[in-house]
Order: structure tokens, then sequence, then C-alpha cells
């Protein structure tokens, strides 16, 4: 890893490899602070809760910051429904990008894959940069990236829930198919969540409630910062293999250079 | 009474008749100043549609604590601004003083509800853990489900309506005079304001104006770029239903459904507050299916009985946003202009403090120690980028 290290997706950069997300927030003082020091430079924010053109808003506040808009498509239960609100986001704000979120319904806010994988392929056929928010299922985010989708956004576990990943297994196997970006998106409640994500191959981590809700909204979002780079870090440099039984870290005899 | 008789002017005029704008004037012609108040419909926006919690307690969060201070500190200026007011225009002000209990409904929420718990010991203040059955043998008709309760006997509730009401009696009879007019800010071309200036091009000469125009503070005719941080409408939606004469709820409930938090408030005469949604959608003020179906399913999940309750009204409210939250009191940075405004969701409850708060600079020359935090200035480095930009 170097300083050059940006987070690529469809082909526009990002400085930083922590995507934000602003719902929970308790005030527009304390989300910028937040975001100031999380480093982002993508957010996602509900277009079902917020208006442009309404000055003082959330994205007044990203455009102040020079962080990059993604409008999400968060509420939506139906295929139909995603791909209205994606559509009514990009005549508003001016941006083909969206993070798709289809749930099946709103007590576990778990994507329904098949209206999921529906309006992938109506927004991809229709111009978007999609970004599906998906289950930790490998089979479809391999449809999904078929599909056209920019990257895949597996959750850890649900929305909010702070369960951290419950399926790494399943996560490195999506990082190891995928052609795109794998973003590990829901589920993290703590820094060592987002740290776990970047060693296991993720491009990134997007996360809200974990610094949102928070109580020190700020103190938080530099943890988060820190654990991505430090997973990133520790992800580029190859982590030691893993022993049954002890080996001595000042050896007493010569090691042999490969082994 | 007329504002342009052979004097030459006012010493103060207040643009906007909602609580706040109200209970300002009042207190400042109460101090002896000649006072004058615009306002096209006053009480029509968040005064009348809000639940009027007073809640310093149950409305706590990470982060607030100086806001917390002056909610408390207005919560208890309450009981002698309420005694003062029905005193002075004999009318009641429907302050009701049964406290509030706030439950959880699931083990989710019974984890959050005990973490306020813990905050509320922290910060020292006053509430006690129930278990789900302490809480349902205070108010019987809770949801057998609720898992736990936490009772806060000091926060209270008013009847906003009837305080507005009050409110606009007290300031005509303290020698306010009223103009049901749309205004902008009189400036004269000048780098000060000079008074108000009506729709009909009547203007109201005043030495100050105390800006009091809630969600529509950023929106003044007159208002020079730049000179507040810029208050924001975030929408809200309430219902009211009718209680029969044995009430459903006697103390205001607040509840965690699901995450989801729903509040009851009770009115003494027979009125159920329910709410509130909240987004952020500009100044649109429509009631929508969804945020009526789930304030009625959250309350429904831990109140069943209000299922047979009259639905009466379902209405919106635009909530001041200010960047952090709290109000914006004392001058702006153009000279002449006070700002009382951007209370969020603490415009009731922050009424008397704020009143007296902005009588004392109009008289005194200077904010009471407690209120200078709020000063608008406080987002300088905020300013000072909006300055680089050309735009708040």
């Amino acid at each position: 890893m170097s300083d050059t290290d940006t987070l690529r997706i469809a082909g526009r950069d990002f400085g930083s490899r922590l995507i934000m997300g602003t719902g929970g927030a308790p005030s527009l003082e304390i989300l910028r602070e937040a975001l100031t020091v999380s480093g982002t430079r993508l957010t996602t924010v509900a277009m079902r809760r917020v208006a442009a053109g309404t000055r003082g808003s959330i994205l007044d506040l990203l455009a102040e910051l020079d962080i990059a808009l993604l409008p999400n498509t968060a509420g939506c239960l139906t295929a139909g429904d995603a791909v209205l609100t994606a559509r009514l986001a990009r005549e508003a704000l001016g941006t083909d990008w969206v993070k798709l979120e289809v749930i099946a319904d709103e007590h576990t806010l778990l994507p329904d894959p098949v209206e999921l994988l529906e309006a992938a392929r109506t927004l991809v056929e229709d111009g978007f940069t999609v970004l599906p928010y998906t289950n930790d299922d490998p089979v479809l985010a391999r449809r999904l990236e078929e599909a056209g989708c920019a990257a895949v956004m597996p959750l850890g576990s649900p929305i909010g829930s702070g369960l951290g990943i419950r399926n790494p297994h399943n996560i490195e196997l999506m990082v190891e198919a995928a052609g795109v970006p794998v973003i590990l998106d829901a589920g993290i409640g703590s820094a060592s969540d987002a740290a776990l994500a970047m060693e296991l191959g993720c491009a990134g981590v997007l996360l809200a409630s974990a610094v949102t809700r928070a109580q020190r909204p700020a103190l938080m979002a530099a943890a988060m910062r820190d654990a991505v780079a430090a997973g990133r870090a520790c992800h580029e440099a190859g982590r030691i293999p893993r022993r049954r039984y002890a080996r001595a870290s000042s050896p007493s005899r010569d090691e042999t250079p490969a082994f | 009474m007329s504002c342009t008789g052979p004097r030459p002017g006012r010493e103060v005029a207040v643009l906007g008749g909602g609580l706040i704008g109200l209970a300002v004037a009042w207190r400042a012609a109460s101090r002896g100043l000649r006072v004058c108040l615009a306002d096209p419909d006053p009480g029509s926006g968040a005064s009348s549609a809000a639940a009027g919690m007073l809640a310093p307690v149950t409305e706590a969060h990470y982060g607030e604590e100086r806001l917390l201070a002056l909610n408390l500190r207005s919560a208890a200026a309450y009981p002698e601004f309420v005694r003062e007011l029905e005193n002075f225009t004999n009318m009641p002000a429907g302050f009701d003083t049964r406290g509030t209990l706030a439950v959880a409904f699931d083990r989710d929420d019974q984890a959050v509800l005990a973490e306020t718990a813990r905050f509320h010991a922290r910060l020292g203040l006053d509430s006690d853990r129930l278990t789900g059955r302490e809480a349902r043998r205070l108010e019987p008709l809770l949801a057998p489900g609720v898992q736990a309760g936490l009772l806060v006997r000091g926060d209270h509730q008013i009847d906003n309506r009837m305080l507005h009401a009050a409110l606009l009696a007290a300031a005509e009879k303290a020698g306010v005079c009223l103009h049901r007019a749309r205004a902008g800010l009189l400036t004269d071309g000048t780098e000060r304001v000079r008074g108000l200036l009506l729709e009909s091009g009547e203007r109201l000469p005043a030495e100050h104006v105390v800006l009091a125009a809630g969600c529509w503070s950023s929106e003044i005719e007159g208002l020079p770029p730049g000179v507040l941080p810029r208050i924001r409408p975030v929408r809200g939606q309430i219902l009211r239903l009718a209680m029969p004469a044995v009430p459903v709820l006697t103390r205001t409930l607040r509840a965690l459904v699901r995450g989801r938090s729903v509040y009851l408030v009770p009115r003494a005469h027979g009125e159920l507050v329910v709410g509130a949604t909240s987004d952020e959608l500009g100044f649109d003020t429509g009631v929508t299916a969804g945020g009526v179906y789930e304030l009625l399913r959250e309350a429904h999940d831990v109140l069943p009985g209000i299922s047979e309750l009259p639905l009466v009204e379902a209405r919106t409210g635009l909530r001041p946003g200010s960047p952090d939250n709290a109000p914006l009191l004392g001058h702006t940075a153009l000279p002449g202009l006070i700002a009382a405004t951007g209370h969020y969701r603490n415009g009731v409850l922050l009424t008397p403090v704020t009143a007296d708060a902005v009588a004392d600079l109009l008289t005194e020359g200077a904010l009471p120690e407690y209120a200078a935090p709020f000063s608008p200035d406080r987002f300088a480095a905020a300013d000072r980028l909006a300055a680089s930009t050309g735009e708040f």
C-alpha cells in the first residue's frame, strides 16, 4: 500500500476506502465533524428523506465538504419502486450513480435478492452506475456482476445491527471471485469489524450507524478511518500463516530463507 | 392601535407570531418597551403542530449537554411563566405536570432504554427504571409485550395551542401592536436593520428587529446573505385523536418500538397527540399515507386501545432546524437584527427562557450568561468557509 492507494469504482478514483452513510446523525454539525474526520470521499444519502434544492441540507453539506454524493434507494420494497426512486434521484441530482437497495421487509431490512437483481438489470440497461446492497451470497454477487453492476456490496449482518461480519468465509469467496470491487456494506459495529472486512480483501467499507449513533460520532469516525487503513495495510502486507505451535521470533540458529 | 403614530417608531419589531415571537413581544412590552409584531397568520406553523412536550430529560442526547442545560433552565422556569401568563390573561395555558413514561417494546429497545437510563444517571438527571409490570401498573392499557420502562417525573407537557392563545392575548393586553401581514426587513440600503416592511408597503420603523420566523427565518425578504446560519425546515407529521371520558393514557408516553420512536401525549381535555415523523423535503407540508401508517402502527403496538379512538387531525409542522439543533439567540451579523429562532425540536420548551433572554438583551444590552453559548456567531469557522464559497 502507498499514499496513492485509492478506491476505484467504475473508473472513478476515491482517496478513501471508507464510504459513509448519513442516517441517524443527531445534527448536521455533528455529521460535518464526523464526515470530515472520517476522510471519506463518497457518502450515501437516502433519497426518500431529502429533497434536492433545499438549502442548508445534507446535500449542501456534502457539496461544501467536496464529498461525492451516492444517492440510495433505502426504503424501497420492490424493483419498480427502486428503479423509480433511482430515476428521480438522477433527475434531481444529476448523477447516474446509485446505491441500489431493495429490502424484503422492514423488520430485518434484508435485501430481496430476486427484486434486487431485477432492478439492477433495469438500471444498468438505463445507463446507471449501480452499486447494489446485497446478501453475503457469492452466487448472487456473481449474478449482479454479470448484470453489469460496478461493485457488489454485501452485508456483514443486518443494517444497523452492529453484529459485525457473520459469515467471513462467504465474503472471502466473493472477493476471490469478483472482478468488481467488493464493499462491505452493513452490520459494522466496531473498528475491528471494519478492519476484518479489509483483511478479507474487501475494496472498501460502507458504514453509517456505527458512527452516527455512537456516543461520540467524530471519535468513532476516526476509529473507523484508522481501522479501514490498518485492515487494508494488513491485507496488502500479507499475514503470516497460522501455526499450531509456537515459533520463537528470535531464532537460535540460522533459518533457511524460504521457510 | 397603530405603530405609525405621532411617535417616530417602536423600539422593537418582532417578525413572527408563533410561541417564541409572542413570548418575546409580551416580555419586552411588560418591561416597558414599545413593541410591534408582524405575522400573516400567528401560530399557524410549528407552534400549533407541536405536541407540547416539556422534556429536557427524555430529549437529552449525547453531545448536547450544553443544550440540556438550557432546556433544564427553561423547564424549571415554566411553572412561574405559566402562573404569570394565566394571571395576566385569565386564560388557561394547559400546563400538565403528570410526568412522562418511556417504554421499550422489544429486547433491542430495552437495551437502548437501559443505556438511556445510564446516560441519565451519569448526567445526574432524575429517572427511574421500571419493569414491564411496573410500567403497566402505572398505565394499565399498555401492551403486554412492553418490556421495560423509565419514569421521568420532571418531564411535563403543555397544550401548545392553549399556550399560544394565551400568549396572543397577553401580548395584545401588554400593548403589543399586531400586524397580520407578511413582512420583510427594512434596511433602507444601510448596513443596519431599520424595522419591518409589510407586504402592503407599510413601514414599521424600529430600533431592533427580533427574528422569530421559525423555519422561514432564512427566507425573509431583505435578509442579506450570511448574516445568520441557515435554518432549514425539518418536516414532522403528527396526529390528534379524541379520547373518551375514561382516558387510555394518563401521562406522556414515549416508546421505542423495534428501534423506532413514537410519543403519545394525553391532554386533560380529551385529546391524544401522536407523533412524529422526521424528514427533510423542503417546505412541503404534505401528510403522507406512510407517515400516518407508521405513527399509528407504532402507537398501536404499545397502546392497542387507540384503535377505537376517532382520528380527528393529521397535519405537519416544519421544525426550524439549526446546524447543531440548538437555538440561535442574540445579535446577528446585521446590526439591529436579533435572532430568536432555530429551536428545532424544543421550541415550546424553550419559550420562557428565550423570551427572558431576548428581553434582557433588549433592555440591558447583553444576553444573560446562560444564553451566551447560543449566539448565532458560534459557527464562526463555518461562516468563514461559507464566505469563501459565497454561500452559506
